[in-house]
Formats: structure tokens, sequence, C-alpha cells
């Protein structure tokens, strides 16, 4: 039996995956869509249209590097004529003052600028690129600006330390809203994981840090964290569930259920060319496949908890059990939790800030 | 917080309704969208920056004038703060305003 669909909220638009950034810790998959194959201007304003008549009410641009695109401008307008509220998540790298006016106007209502630590050495180590200082310019920029500002900071066992003085960037630039994202455990993540992932007193003193913010900081500044999977009692709702909450269209236009999906064996993915995207989310087989909890394993499905974590996410059960109708092991319940714990211990039984410059793997840039 | 009564609530930056001609109204923030109906929605179409929260409240208080006029106050001033809290709020201070003083 399969579920039948609920209204979709969210679109994750993949501009392109072109950026001028190499981070160890990408979100994309480690086969990057190639620019030959990118949706034209056309193709997705006709998507965001139809993302928004199947009820979707925000949109984030997102790649690699949205910015990439020449047209990134027509492609906001388009968005917000379609009815979305658009948000920008972006490197800021290829932004000059004039392109950002343009932003403005075309409506975009809220920009999230990364950053990848709190100065230029390790910002450059962790992007493979020099970017810092020209975030910073970014920034003031848009402090100038009447246009809604989230900062990202990206962290992880290398930059943890550095949370007061990232805290402190965005205090002394008064912008209203900052997210400190732990990495999450996919894509060129996954394979920098060793380097990546913090000892459980590195996160335990994080998170005491960051709540005492939050408390001091109330109607000042929003502060957001998430900590990393591993490291939970239990599973994240991932993407508020599987083809419940969310559409994720790759630059080719591929309709996804989240980023990483394509590395689940024997979904096949539409396309918006083919279809439309309301039928895609509707009735194809790879949103219908883990949604609702008629495909849980017993364990899940008895749970209290199945409408609240939907048994997890499927990427990580994929990647960590080979099996992506397993229980999310990072689930404390999880009969095979045993994985991620090992991963733990050897994590703990190092040092949390090595001397020493990992050997990272840099995310290359498509063709 | 209490908010000053003078004050006149804005929307922030990167908020907002969603258009009057859509099935159900939304208040949109910055990564997260809150269905508002109802009271909620005559509070939120009211934060202009030109209307006070004394204004606000009067226009309530006339609206649901079946309900105690202290607690429709008091269920406002704790929505405000709310919203102020999740950064969908600014407060402008009522003293700089000249439609404050002409009222």
């Amino acid at each position: 039996m399969t579920s039948a669909a609920p209204t979709p909220l969210g679109l994750i638009a993949e501009l392109t995956h072109r950026c001028p950034l190499h981070c160890v810790y990408c979100s994309n998959p480690l086969e990057l869509g190639r620019r030959a194959g990118e949706l034209s201007t056309e193709q997705w304003a006709r998507v965001f249209r139809e993302a928004a008549q199947a009820g979707v009410l925000q949109a984030d641009f997102t790649g690699g590097e949205p910015l990439a695109r020449p047209d990134a401008v027509d492609l906001v307008r388009a968005a917000r004529a379609s009815g979305l509220y658009v948000s920008l998540i972006t490197s800021g790298l290829p932004l000059d003052e004039a392109r950002l006016d343009e932003l403005v106007q075309a409506g975009i209502d809220h920009i999230q600028l990364s950053f990848q630590g709190a100065t230029e050495d390790a910002a450059s180590e962790f992007s493979g690129t020099k970017s810092h200082s020209q975030k910073l310019l970014v920034l003031d920029w848009l402090k100038r600006r009447r246009v809604a500002l989230t900062l990202n900071f990206v962290i992880h066992r290398a930059n943890l330390h550095q949370l007061p003085e990232m805290l402190a960037m965005a205090e002394t630039s008064g912008v209203g809203r900052i997210e400190f994202a732990n990495v999450q455990y996919y894509g060129w993540a996954f394979a920098n994981r060793e380097h990546l992932l913090p000892t459980r007193e590195q996160l335990d003193r994080s998170v005491e840090f960051l709540k005492q913010a939050q408390e001091r900081l109330r109607g000042k500044m929003q502060v957001e964290f998430v900590v990393p999977d591993y490291y939970a009692k239990y599973p994240k709702a991932c993407m508020g569930g599987w083809g419940k909450k969310m559409i994720l269209i790759t630059p080719n236009g591929d309709v996804l259920p989240c980023h990483a999906a394509r590395i689940i064996p024997g979904l096949q993915f539409e396309n918006v060319k083919d279809r439309s995207l309301r039928e895609i989310w509707e009735t194809s087989a790879a949103f219908q496949k883990f949604r609702g909890v008629e495909w849980m394993p017993d364990l899940c499905k008895s749970c209290d908890r199945r409408e609240r974590d939907f048994g997890g996410c499927r990427c990580q059960a994929m990647l960590l059990t080979g099996d992506a109708a397993a229980t999310d092991p990072v689930c404390s319940l999880a009969p095979q939790r045993s994985i991620v714990d090992a991963v733990l211990a050897s994590v703990n039984a190092s040092e949390g800030n090595s001397q020493v410059r990992p050997n990272w793997l840099y995310r290359p840039n498509p063709a | 917080m209490t908010p000053d009564l003078n004050s006149r609530p804005r929307l922030a930056v990167g908020c907002r309704l969603n258009e009057k001609n859509q099935p159900s109204r939304v208040l949109h923030m910055p990564e997260k969208a809150l269905r508002v109906s109802g009271p909620s929605l005559e509070i939120i179409e009211r934060c202009d920056g030109e209307r006070t929260v004394q204004q606000i409240v009067s226009e309530l208080q006339r609206l649901y004038s079946k309900a105690e006029p202290k607690k429709v106050e008091a269920d406002i001033l704790e929505y405000l703060v709310r919203l102020h809290d999740q950064r969908a709020l600014d407060f402008i201070s009522g003293e700089s305003s000249q439609s404050a003083e002409t009222r």
C-alpha cells in the first residue's frame, strides 16, 4: 500500500553544482552535475510556477554556488513572481555591489552567507580557496542593504575552537540570525569523516557555549545550531520525513526527496522536463518508496516516535548499514547502533584538535 | 520584555505575509513559514509600522467585543513578544514618530 502524498512546503533548487569553493564537507554528491546538462532559465521558471501551484511556500536557491548562474537575478524574479519566498544560500564570492542591488530589487527575501571559519587560514584550509576576506567585504555590503541575513558557519572538529570568534563576528555585524551547522556525514563529508567528527568533549563544550549565547541574545539575534547525528539519542526527522515536505531539484532537473538520495540503489528519479512537478511528487516511485510508515522495519513501525523522526535518514542508513530501509543507526534503539558507536570510539580515542593538517579530500569543480 | 504601548510594531526585514489571494495566509520568515488565521492574522496585518501597540489593542478589542478586553490586551502583548523573540517583529520607538504625536 502506498501513502497519499501530503502538500510539499519547501523547494531546494540546486541551480548548479559549479562552485568557486572546494569544501571538504560539501553536501553535493560525489558525482557532480555538469554545466552542459543544467536547466535553462525558462525551465526553472516553470518549475517555480509548478512548485507554487503544488503548495510550495519557500524556495532555497543553492548549489554549488547558485550565483555561478549568470541568470540568478532572473531566477529570483521568476520565483518571486510565482509567489514563493526566496532564500539565497551563497558563498558570496560571485557578488559585487551592483549585482547585490539587482538581487535586492528582484525581491530576494533572505540571504544566507556561509563562512568556513573565523580566520582566513582556517577558512582557506576547509574550502580549498582563499575566500574569507572577500566574504567579509560582502558581509559589509549586505549590512548596508535592507535584506534579511543569516550567517552560516559550518562547524566540525577542526574549527570548533573558533566558536567564540565566530559568534563575535556575527554580533559585531548586527546580523539577525546565525546558524552553526555541525557537519553531517554524507557526500564529501563522509569521505573526510575521520578528520571532521568532533570529540564528545568538544561537542559538549560547544553546546554549552551556544545555549548560553541563545539565552543572552534572545530577541536580538537568533542563534541556531544542529548537533551531528552521530551524537544524537534519536535520529533527526530527515527532510521532515521522506516525500512529506521537501522537494529537491538537481541542476539538470531530476527531482529528489533529499540531497543524497542518489546513493540509494534502485531508485529512479524523474525529471521536470518529462512530467509536471506535482505528478512526480505525488506518484513517482522514488517519492513513494519511503513515504509514510508502511516501509518501516517493525522496530520503527511500533515506535512512539515514528511520526516524529520517521525512522531517521534513509541515506544514513544506506551509508552505514548498506540497507536504506534499516532503522537509522544513529538511533539509540537501532539494532545497528554499534556501527556508529565504533566510529565515535575511534574518534574519541584521539585528540580533538590535532596540530597535523589532515590529508583532506577536496570537492572539485564539475565540468 | 513588555512592549511599549506607544511603540509601533513592524514586521522585520525578511518577514512578510503572503498575498491575500492565496488559499491560506502565511507569515514567511527566514527558514520558516507560519500559517496564520483569526486573531493572529488580524494582529500581524496591523503590524505596519504605523499603528501603535495601543491602537492595535483597541482595534482588536472592538473586533472581538465579546471577549474580555484585558484578556485581549494580554494575548496581543504575549503574541507580539513571541514574534519579537523570533526576530519577526521590530518595535519602532513611539516618541520619534510624528503620527504618534498627532493622535
